[in-house]
């Protein structure tokens, strides 16, 4: 059964239809990439799974539960919402780290809010999750090989080691998905190589994955699946053989031959 | 020199209520502004209208005419005077340092709500997004992301306002506010000497000396990250 299932998914914005029906699946620990152009929708597709913005038509569901349901309009209660988020997890194009802490207390933040929330402050269970929250964003940190940077503020770090702790600081929730919106666009060049091995690395660990990307490269030869998407709808879909070595839209062969294109 | 013992004591005991009414004014303008940053940034349309108007209208008019429309109006439109209200057990100078006390934390509030609507909305929208990927709160969002950010963008244009209040707290004296401006005057009334008027230059010299290097600290120790 595939762990996420998203049907017939559509935005607009105003009068601009954003996404005009997108249908995919996604099996657990498989990696999904999602490339076109600028404007195709993209971005808004993950943002949707994040709710952050909230779709007009269509449903996803994970692991076989309804999250979102556009016939369904009774009004969602924020917690609700907070619960279906944390089987997402988003790491964004612009980091988006709390400047006011240090690496690894961008790491626990949300988790020790949620455990303060939880259990009373003076319970041994309470304790007992802190050690835990706390444990696990040392090996998440480790594991983004930013252990001498945990006591670091973001001011003090390069972008690729911003966007690192940004994946840390969402795989902290444990996201049954996890979605990068163009992890790399606002990175120099030569910082794009890091944060790509980051999320390679990742993916041995069998974590399901949607990346936006506009790194042709990396897609290829990380994703099991490719979507290339054009105004708002899936145009192809495929292995990365597939899309990329032998695509069949000429939309798709334009996109491609644009962005391999080398000067 | 015997003279001037008498006067810095006389001006010394003005300036303690100086101190009081900025102090207070401080304390309870500072919450207050959020309140009505709050108000002005509401989803609610009434409730946003009526803020900024309010806001507007304190702003748009000297803080001296707010001053004597809260000291004496109650007395001269509805016939009850503040001095003889309940509250005050018939103690007039209570009355009239509550009175103004009462003008200026609603001015400063409003000041301060500007300053802070500005702080909160140049927050990033990306900082509250993050909050909400993981998990978080609109409570926590505010309060363990947003705030200190807040904090550290205002701080130039509170420390600025808080200085204004110092001498601000001068207009005081035309409600009959025993503060040192009002001692000063009665000296050049009474004995007809001058120069303690000057004098009283000094004292809020040193105060916001003081209050200067007090926010020059705050802003250094905020200066260990960068939004």
């Amino acid at each position: 059964m595939p762990v996420l299932e998203v049907r017939n998914i559509r935005k607009s914005f105003g009068k601009t239809e954003v996404l005009k029906g997108i249908s995919f699946s996604l099996e657990k620990g498989e990696v999904l990439a999602v490339i076109g152009s600028s404007g195709s929708g993209k971005t808004t597709l993950l943002r949707c799974l994040n709710f952050l913005e909230t779709p007009d038509g269509g449903s996803f569901s994970v692991g076989g539960k309804i999250l979102f349901d556009a016939s369904d309009k009774r009004k969602k209660r924020d917690e609700e919402i907070r619960a279906a988020r944390l089987h997402f997890g988003l790491v964004f194009q612009s980091f988006n780290l709390f400047p006011q802490y240090t690496v690894f207390k961008n790491v626990t933040l949300a988790p020790e809010l949620a455990a303060k929330t939880k259990f009373s402050r003076s319970s041994a269970k309470y304790r007992e999750e802190l050690e835990s929250i706390r444990s696990r964003a040392h090996a998440l940190i480790a594991r983004v090989g930013l252990s001498e940077k945990e006591g670091a503020y973001p001011c003090e770090l390069s972008g690729g080691q911003q966007q690192r702790v940004a994946i840390a600081r969402a795989l902290a929730q444990s996201p049954d998905i996890l979605c990068f919106d163009e992890p790399t666009s606002a990175l120099d060049p030569e910082l794009t190589g890091e944060v790509l091995r980051v999320i390679k690395g990742l993916k041995s660990g069998d974590s399901t994955m949607v990346v936006v990307t506009h790194e042709m490269e990396f897609a290829r030869s990380v994703a099991d699946r490719v979507i290339f998407m054009a105004d708002g709808r899936i145009e192809e879909q495929g292995t990365p053989e597939q899309v990329f070595g032998d695509p069949q839209s000429p939309k798709t062969k334009a996109f491609l031959a644009k962005s391999l294109e080398k000067i | 020199m015997q003279l001037f013992w008498e006067v810095t004591q006389k001006l010394l005991s003005g300036f303690g209520l100086t101190c009081l009414l900025f102090i207070l004014t401080l304390v309870l303008s500072l919450p207050l502004g959020l309140v009505f940053a709050f108000g002005s940034m509401s989803r609610t349309k009434p409730l946003r209208y009526l803020t900024r108007g309010f806001v507007y209208i304190i702003r748009g008019t000297p803080l001296l005419l707010q001053l004597m429309i809260v000291v004496y109006l109650p007395g001269i439109a509805f016939k009850m005077p503040i001095t003889k209200w309940g509250i005050f057990g018939g103690n007039v100078e209570l009355a009239y340092f509550c009175g103004a006390l009462a003008a200026f934390v609603i001015n400063y509030a409003c000041y301060f709500s500007e300053i802070y609507r500005g702080g909160i909305e140049n927050i990033p929208k990306g900082q509250y997004e993050a909050g909400q990927v993981l998990g978080m709160t609109r409570r926590q969002i505010f309060f363990k992301v947003v705030l200190l950010q807040v904090v550290k963008n205002i701080l130039a244009p509170i420390s600025n306002e808080t200085i204004t209040l110092v001498k601000d707290t001068a207009l005081a004296r035309c409600v009959a506010v025993a503060e040192i401006f009002f001692e000063a005057n009665e000296l050049l009334s009474l004995k007809n000497i001058i120069w303690p008027l000057f004098y009283t230059g000094a004292f809020y010299l040193v105060f916001n000396s003081l209050l200067t290097v007090l926010f020059n600290r705050l802003e250094k120790k905020l200066s260990y990250f960068r939004s």
